[in-house]
């Protein structure tokens, strides 16, 4: 068996994240890998379209039923869906109350206290909330834990933003352990020049755009049947795309500390692309009439 | 009132009519206590049947828990270890406690330190806290090894100890080689024998994990005994004396046993004795390894299998007549020793002395609590002595440790009638002392409080506590007693019976009344 490879996927909110890992980890399934993802999001919505469920049961939710995490056991929590793939959900708190951070933390400790981590796993992918925002959302890039870091971005600014910001948070936790940056995969929003602007983001950042995953509507498709493309409709050209990102991913070698941009330099790359215009400091706090004055 | 010459302590002092009378207009004025009369109804509902089966629906809330947290275990295994300072990454009111919790067991001065975490620590994490900490421990106590475990504040935000500790080496806060295990040990998980594991694989990983190339199983010709989390100080030297008379060398990985003890000749010795950081690397090449509380220390054992590959043998904590001899001839089937004369005898002692008392103690019915594998001990030397263990509670136990305390009551008579309540804590075991009424609780200081309960109910109800376990706050020197091996079985069959005894002449005492049993000869 290969060593076990752990890769988390990162990115802000909204960009698809989920729905492109287990697209990805289907497309891994279907070529033979033995694959986990474990959800790191309260939602918990990282594994519904591999197990055709509206949610699964979460780690902390079946704790919380249980009494104590320590009242659960493996197959509990762990469920196996298309191509046996196995699925874990942390869970969390609903909004304004607990800590969903420790949440993960706990889930993660409990799948590899309880032999989650079996020797015959090719890949785990870790989907994360958001940002790094506290030791918990980092918990999967922790020492002995993710070594390559995924980054889903589109050619939208604040997505870059958010990716240039957890390329800062992995520089911090690269210097202390061998997490890596592993690639940026483009999640395409159709905005102009997309796939240019993210491979020149990439190239800045000292990483690379590891694949270009077009929009199409047969993901949406997909998903209102709670399934991957891969599964739901395996001829399709953006099955192959997935594929593509799968095959990338296993072949992948480039992994990299990243040198994140200052936020002038990537003001001046969403420029350069057009997305941001040149700013006028002439008519900055001038209001309407002054500036029709 | 108070004087000089007649200096009184809180009791009888506050008997005092001007302390009763100041108390009783403290109360009216200020307590807005419930009548006396909705008081003792409120107390005789709490000691009913309705009652009792409320309290076991109870599900959010621990009253009166029969453990403590994580870290005071972690930090009982970081002292066992020479010359080695327990480092807290948490709160300073948390190592505060855990320092006076073992002062007040084995009243002695215990050295533990904190980074002092606070509201910016939390929000920013602990890292600089690590740091800084790190780099004046290294520098004030001349300690060999600092030792870290972690509190819930550390946990709650997911502080990266591993991560923290090796950016303090490249920072320069603490020299690059420099011993620093760690473990997590959150105190919402688990409880202090969780703990004790966490740390124990913390310390002997850090030393054995990645040098183990051209270790042996065997070549050191040595056993390993991993105590656990062992608070009676006997515990220590009976087995290393047993191990003596056996001619068998051993090392005893995490021995606490001077440090917990230090005589008082006018110097203070922040460290004394402990396992060396030479024989913590020299363990791997041991014949095996013995852990004396089987069902604690799951993470250990899992390390001690899989990187030492050491075949640890499966025995239960030798406590009572049988598993001792399990102990003992386990020990001799590994190292080929044979168990000498002087252990046969001080088993044939053991055994005259429960023939002796037998008498008064079979047929009593005995609720006890405490840690898993202490209570395993516990049942097998009460069934072995004919006492009949009635209510058996853990508040730390797990799913493997009820089967296996079913199963011992299952292979006893005396144990039919003994009930397992696993996770559950003293306010329950409260209710079973009112319900269906043992002769004796046994356990730590906590019971008392259900003695002075029973008690208030009426005399024919009280429920005398017998001090046996952790911890033992209110009776001095308990801790430098002995459980383990035949000897500790003397110890037990001892306190067992004089507190029957004991019972017995207190309500026999009464002249022309009771005292036709007031016997000088028991």
């Amino acid at each position: 068996m290969a060593k076990l490879r752990q890769c988390a996927i990162y990115g802000k909110g909204g960009i698809g994240k989920s729905t492109t890992t287990q697209n990805l980890v289907a497309a891994l399934a279907e070529a033979g890998k033995k694959v986990m993802i474990v959800g790191c999001d309260p939602k918990a919505d990282s594994t519904r379209l591999i197990l055709h469920a509206k949610m699964q049961n979460t780690v902390m939710q079946l704790a919380a039923d249980a009494g104590s995490v320590e009242d659960l056991e493996l197959e509990d929590v762990l469920q196996v869906g298309f191509k046996g793939i196995k699925c874990a959900e942390s869970g969390g708190p609903e909004p304004g109350v607990g800590c969903a951070g420790r949440g993960v933390i706990t889930a993660i400790n409990f799948l590899e206290e309880e032999g989650a981590y079996d020797e015959e796993l090719d890949f785990v992918f870790y989907d994360v909330l958001g940002d790094v925002v506290c030791g918990g959302f980092a918990m999967p890039i922790r020492e002995g834990k993710a070594q390559e870091i995924y980054i889903v971005v589109s050619g939208e600014m604040m997505a870059m933003y958010a990716a240039n910001n957890i390329a800062k948070g992995i520089v911090k936790y690269a210097n202390s352990g061998g997490v890596r940056l592993a690639g940026l995969i483009c999640n395409s929003r159709k905005t102009d020049r997309e796939d240019e602007l993210i491979m020149a983001l990439a190239e800045k950042i000292g990483t690379q755009m590891i694949h270009f995953v077009p929009r199409d509507n047969a993901v949406q498709h997909a998903e209102i049947r709670r399934m991957t493309v891969i599964e739901y409709d395996p001829n399709h050209k953006q099955a192959n795309e997935y594929r593509a990102l799968a095959q990338k991913i296993v072949d992948n070698k480039k992994f990299v500390i990243p040198n994140p941009l200052e936020m002038e330099e990537l003001e001046e790359l969403l420029m350069e692309f057009g997305i941001m215009e040149v700013e006028d400091e002439a008519i900055v706090g001038k209001t309407a009439a002054e500036l029709a004055a | 009132m108070q004087t000089v010459e007649d200096t009184k302590p809180c009791f009888p002092l506050f008997n005092d009519p001007e302390y009763q009378d100041l108390l009783a207009r403290k109360r009216e004025q200020w307590e807005e206590m419930p009548s006396k009369d909705k008081v003792a109804e409120t107390f005789a509902w709490t000691t009913s049947q309705e009652y009792q089966d409320l309290n076991f629906k109870r599900e959010a809330l621990t009253i009166n828990p029969a453990k403590v947290c994580q870290p005071l275990g972690g930090a009982l295994c970081g002292m066992g270890f020479e010359k080695t300072m327990v480092y807290i990454h948490g709160s300073q009111g948390c190592v505060a406690y855990f320092r006076t919790y073992f002062n007040r067991h084995f009243k002695e001065p215990i050295a533990f330190i904190a980074d002092s975490m606070t509201e910016d620590a939390a929000v920013f994490g602990g890292q600089k806290n690590v740091h800084e900490g790190l780099q004046n421990a290294t520098k004030l106590y001349g300690a060999k090894m600092i030792a870290v475990c972690t509190t819930c504040i550390a946990e709650v935000i997911g502080d990266d100890l591993g991560a923290f500790i090796g950016n303090a080496r490249k920072e320069g806060n603490v020299e690059k080689d420099f011993p620093i295990p760690y473990a997590n040990t959150p105190s919402f998980v688990g409880s202090h024998i969780t703990g004790w594991d966490n740390m124990f694989e913390g310390i002997v990983s850090y030393f054995t994990q990645t040098t183990m190339d051209g270790k042996v199983v065997g070549s050191n010709k040595k056993i390993n005994i991993v105590p656990g989390f062992e608070t009676y100080l006997g515990n220590y030297r009976v087995i290393k004396r047993m191990l003596k008379e056996m001619d068998v060398d051993y090392t005893f990985l995490c021995d606490p046993e001077e440090v917990l003890d230090t005589p008082a000749n006018g110097e203070y010795e922040m460290y004394a004795g402990g396992t060396t950081i030479d024989e913590v690397k020299d363990a791997p090449n041991a014949i095996t390894t013995f852990m004396l509380q089987p069902t604690s220390l799951e993470k250990s054992k899992k390390f001690v299998e899989g990187t030492w590959n050491h075949e640890v043998p499966k025995i239960n904590i030798p406590m009572g007549v049988e598993w001792t001899d399990e102990f003992l001839m386990k020990v001799s089937e590994v190292t080929g020793k044979p168990i000498p004369a002087s252990l046969l005898k001080e088993r044939g002692r053991l055994v005259d002395m429960m023939t002796d008392s037998h008498a008064w103690l079979h047929g009593k019915k005995m609720a006890v609590f405490g840690d898993p594998d202490f209570l395993l001990g516990l049942v097998k030397v009460m069934l072995e002595l004919g006492i009949e263990p009635t209510h058996i509670l853990c508040n730390n136990s797990n799913k493997r440790w009820e089967k296996r305390m079913k199963a011992l009551l299952e292979s006893s008579p005396y144990g039919v009638h003994g009930k397992v309540y696993a996770g559950c804590d003293l306010w329950h075991l409260r209710s079973l002392c009112f319900t269906d009424k043992p002769d004796f609780i046994v356990g730590s200081t906590y019971g008392k409080t259900i003695q002075r309960d029973t008690l208030h109910k009426g005399p024919e109800f009280e429920v005398p506590l017998i001090r046996l376990g952790f911890p033992i706050f209110d009776r001095h020197h308990l801790h430098r007693m002995t459980t383990l091996g035949y000897e500790g079985g003397m110890y037990l069959v001892t306190t067992l019976t004089n507190a029957v005894l004991e019972l017995l002449d207190e309500k026999t005492k009464l002249m022309n009344n009771t005292d036709y049993n007031y016997d000088i000869v028991r």
